[in-house]
Order: structure tokens, then sequence, then C-alpha cells
């Protein structure tokens, strides 16, 4: 029988929403699932993590070197834990898991599946390939072990009304000492965060400055919708780069997406594609976004977005 | 300082990917490849810092068939010093390619090496982890900012929740992100001068290197398409549309 090792992702205590959505794909496989916490405290991010439905057993390996989960850090002891009869190691398609997991399949020996979308079995799987425009589907090796960074766009989370026991472990492994954390510069935003909000509004080259993308803000927040960009909004200076949706920024998959002066890119469809209803504004009627939008209104965005706000 | 940088050749990303239809795999006869874009950015911050006196020499180093040679010529025109090509007609991946690297950057005393942070063909995000894991060096993945000094550099990271600073001791593996710069256009002189410039052929065995058990793809698809959408005229249209389907 399978025994799933996920790799839980948190910060400062809270336990990161990718993973309540790879418990999902794990469920998927079938068989145990744990799930392992790494922090220098990880009691809070455990006991969400142990309410997870699915989860059998949840392992919390305090140090003070995983303050920051540094994949340097964290890796050494994912392979100590990994070789202790696990059949899969699963982390979230995060900047975090994308970082980290690479770095234990190849100290295991094995080649990683990146960002599986479809379970088929304990060792069938499907990934995206070339931006999402074509879907292969791969048979990984069983042994030692299946590794594999999950795509949170293609999985819906679990629910919390579990009881799972929370065992704290040591791993006894020597860390090394060159890699060191300086500082994390964190965008506050009291919005929906960007991948798991049901609702999403992104903004693009055309807003044309920071201060335009006001428009963009208000409907999101009438809507009550995360916001995103597009590269050419990120590369302009308009908004911070952890806003970027796309091949190289993040991948979503909400209710709802808003494309506002967005041509729609090879790249940045590739970031939306699984999105369930997408409405494009744009003034150019050719626009590429306009071949994928559920919905489409060829007009300025500077009056239709204003107008759509104070109408809702 | 010596520098290794790797580049791979791709379809070129502007290129709409057609999927066979017997779902062997996407079509790549007479269609234009180019350098991954990634190892343009990887490329260019090397040659930046030559320019900048922290790094003497850049080897370029590539795996893969005949045609690869070409993808080299670009890098040597870049400013690379010389290439190192590992010749491989089949498929490679990330893994072999990583151990393949991890023995080229050893024998060459290397002390930074600089990759994209993914391959736009397979999108995997892995061979630049696994080269740091296999040499026990750290690594600073996603890098938008680097500044090299003698025995460390400061990486700035692009993360989820922003952008995140780590230190790291030289050797390292360093992947570039989008934003670390942007690449110079390439200028006839330089790419008159790449062609004199020498590359070193070498085989997978070589260096020592067998490519154990893959992942098999046994289906490729095209993903479903997505069904014709509705142009509406006014923004009370839309707003229609949206709350006569339950959206809003």
């Amino acid at each position: 029988m399978s025994k799933i090792l996920i790799i839980g992702q948190q910060a400062d205590g809270k336990l990161s929403s990718s993973i309540a959505k790879v418990v999902t794909a794990a469920k998927l496989v079938g068989g145990e699932i744990e799930v392992a916490i790494f922090a220098k405290d990880g009691s809070a991010a455990a006991a969400e993590a142990a309410k997870l439905d699915g989860v059998t057993k949840v392992l919390q390996i305090d140090r003070a070197e995983n303050d920051n989960e540094l994949a340097a850090i964290v890796a050494p002891q994912v392979v100590e834990l990994a070789k202790k009869g696990y059949s899969h190691v699963f982390a979230p398609g995060t900047t975090f898991g994308k970082d980290l997991l690479p770095r234990v399949a190849a100290k295991l020996g094995v080649q990683q599946v990146s960002d599986v979308m479809a379970v088929h079995g304990p060792t069938s799987f499907d990934r995206p390939i070339y931006a999402g425009n074509a879907i292969v589907t791969v048979e990984a090796p069983a042994a030692p072990a299946v590794v594999a960074t999950i795509r949170l766009a293609s999985f819906s989370a679990v629910g919390s009304t579990g009881s799972a026991a929370v065992e704290k472990v040591s791993v006894d492994v020597a860390l090394p000492t060159h890699t060191r954390f300086v500082k994390l510069e964190a965008q506050k935003s009291e919005r929906p965060e960007l991948q798991s909000a049901s609702r999403v509004v992104s903004g693009g080259r055309a807003l044309g400055s920071s201060e335009n993308f006001k428009v963009i803000y208000d409907l999101a927040d009438k809507l009550k919708a995360g916001v995103g960009a597009s590269r050419a909004a990120v590369d302009s200076g308009y908004v911070p780069n952890d806003m970027q949706v796309g091949q190289t920024g993040k991948i979503i998959a909400p209710e709802l997406y808003f494309a506002i002066g967005i041509s729609g890119a090879i790249q940045h469809l590739a970031g939306i594609k699984d999105a369930r209803t997408i409405v494009a504004i744009n003034k150019d009627a050719e626009a590429p976004i306009f071949e994928v939008a559920d919905f489409g209104l060829v007009a300025d965005l500077f009056t239709a977005v204003p107008e759509m706000t104070s109408k809702l | 300082m010596k520098a290794l940088v790797s580049v791979k050749r791709v379809v070129d990303y502007n290129v709409r990917i057609q999927v066979k239809p017997d779902g062997s795999g996407v079509v790549t006869d007479g269609v234009k490849f180019s350098v991954n874009p990634f190892d343009e950015i990887a490329m260019e911050e090397a040659v930046r810092l030559k320019e900048k006196g922290k790094i003497t020499e850049i080897v370029a180093v590539t795996i893969g068939g005949a045609k690869c040679e070409e993808t080299l010529r670009t890098a040597l025109a870049f400013g690379a010093d010389r290439a190192v090509h590992v010749k491989e007609e089949g498929e490679v991946q990330p893994l072999t390619a990583a151990q393949a690297l991890a023995a080229v950057f050893k024998k060459e005393g290397a002390n930074l090496f600089l990759l994209g942070k993914q391959a736009i063909d397979d999108d995997a995000n892995q061979t630049g982890q696994m080269v740091a894991a296999l040499l026990d060096l750290p690594q600073a993945t996603f890098a938008s900012k680097v500044e090299l000094e003698a025995s460390k550099a400061t990486v700035t990271r692009e993360v989820d929740a922003g952008l995140e600073t780590l230190e790291i001791d030289l050797p390292a593996v360093i992947t570039a992100d989008l934003r670390l710069n942007e690449p110079r256009y390439l200028k006839l002189p330089d790419i008159m001068k790449a062609k004199k410039k020498p590359i070193e052929a070498v085989t997978l065995a070589d260096l020592g290197v067998t490519a154990g058990a893959g992942l098999k793809a046994s289906k490729t698809v095209a993903p479903p398409k997505r069904s014709k959408g509705v142009v509406v005229k006014t923004v009370d249209e839309l707003i229609a549309a949206l709350k006569g389907k339950g959206l809003i």
C-alpha cells in the first residue's frame, strides 16, 4: 500500500492553504497520508494539518535551523525521512516546493514529476508542458519513491474536520551552514490570496501606470477578488512581481477571472486556462484574450471598468 | 573566478505548439528553435559579472544533439569564452542532465553555476536544484538580483510571498528568473568572433553518467478547448450575463 509523505509549508505558524490541495492529490493515490511540518516551532501549523480530511498522521520536526524553510536546510531532513518506507513524497507547486523537492529527488536518485495536474494511479500522472499547450501522461518509476510537486490550480482543497495525531519527530542529520536567510520583503495585502481566491481581477500593460491600477483594485474590492497582473504590468513596475499570473508566475483557477487590458500572450494564458469563467475587457477586438474569454467586452477599460464597479 | 552557464535549445517561445495526432509528442519538425529565454538571462548575468571584473572566464555548456552547436555559438556570441557540448541525440531528463552538468562543473573547477530557472519546453524547473544537491552546494533559485563577492553571493529571490534575500557561500548554483536582467542583442562582429571560439565535445559516458530509469511518457494531448465565448456590447450586458450565470 502507498505511504505518502507531504512536505507541509508554513509561515509564521500558519499552514499554507496549498497543503489542503496536495492532500486531495494524495487521496487520489490512496494509502496512508502523512504531513511533515519543518519549522522552528511547528505546533500551530501541525495542529492545522492534523485537521485536514484524509491525513493519517502529522510529523512535527522542530529545529531552529528550519525557521525560514530554506531548501538547502530542509532537503537533507526530507531525504532522511523519505527513506523510512514512504512510497511517495509530495510537495505543493509553490516556490517553496519547486525550490525544495528537486533537491530531494536528486539525493534519492529519482526523476521528479513536476506540476502534477491529474492522478491516474500510484505512478501515473498528467502534467502540462510547453506552457500548458500540451498535456503529457507520464509513468514514474515506483522505486525508490515517486517524488512529485502538485499543481495547485488542478485540485480543490480537502475539508478540515479530521483529527490526526501529531507526532514530534527528530531527524538527526547534519545541516549545512552555507546558506543563510537575510530577509523577506513581503507584500502586505488585505485582499484574498491570489492562488486561492475564487475571483481574480488582473490588469495588464494597458493600465499605463501604477496609479491607474486603482480601477483594478476598486473592481476587485467590490467583488472581494484577488488582484493579479500580466508580466508586462509587473515589468513596467505598476505592481510587484508576486502578483504575476502566467507560465512563470502564479497559475490560478478561480471561478471568475477578469483580464483587463491584457492581450493574452501564450505565457499569460498558461496561468489562467483552468479558470471557470474568463471575462476580457480590451480595446483591441483582435486581442488573443478574446479567443479564450467566455465573455468579452471591446471597450476602453478606463470607462468600462469604473462603470462596472459603480453598477455592481 | 570561473563561471559555468548552461544553455538549452528549445522551441521558440512565440511558436504555437501543435500536438501530434498520434499522441506521441509535439511537432518539432520545421519549427523555429532558439535558446531557452531563461538561459539567455543566465548568460547575460555571467557576462555582466565578467564586465564588472567579478568573473574571469565563462564556460557555456549544453546537452543534446548536433543542432545544439547553434545554441552554443549563440552563447559564445553573448560573451562565453569557450563551450562544452555534451553530445547526446536521445531525450535527456533533468536528473540525467544534472548529473552531467555536475560532472562538467567539477571538471572545470568552476566557482559559480548559472542556469535558467526552467526550460519552456518541459517546464520542469528542476535541473539547477538537482545540480546543487548532487554537488552539495548552496542554491539560490528564481534569482532577480545577484551580488557577487570573492567567497559569497547575496541573492534576491522571487518567491510567492515577495522577495527573499539569501547569502550563500561559493561555490554555488544560481537559477535566473525573468527579472534578473534584460539580455542584450547580439552584434554581428560578436557572432563572427564566436565562430572561432573553441567547443569541446564530450559524451555522457565520458562524464561517467548513465541515464537511469526515467519518466515514461505514454501519450501527449492538447488541452481541452474552451467553448466559444460571447462578445457583449455594453457593461450592462456584461453584468447581466454574469448575474445570469450566478457568478456575481
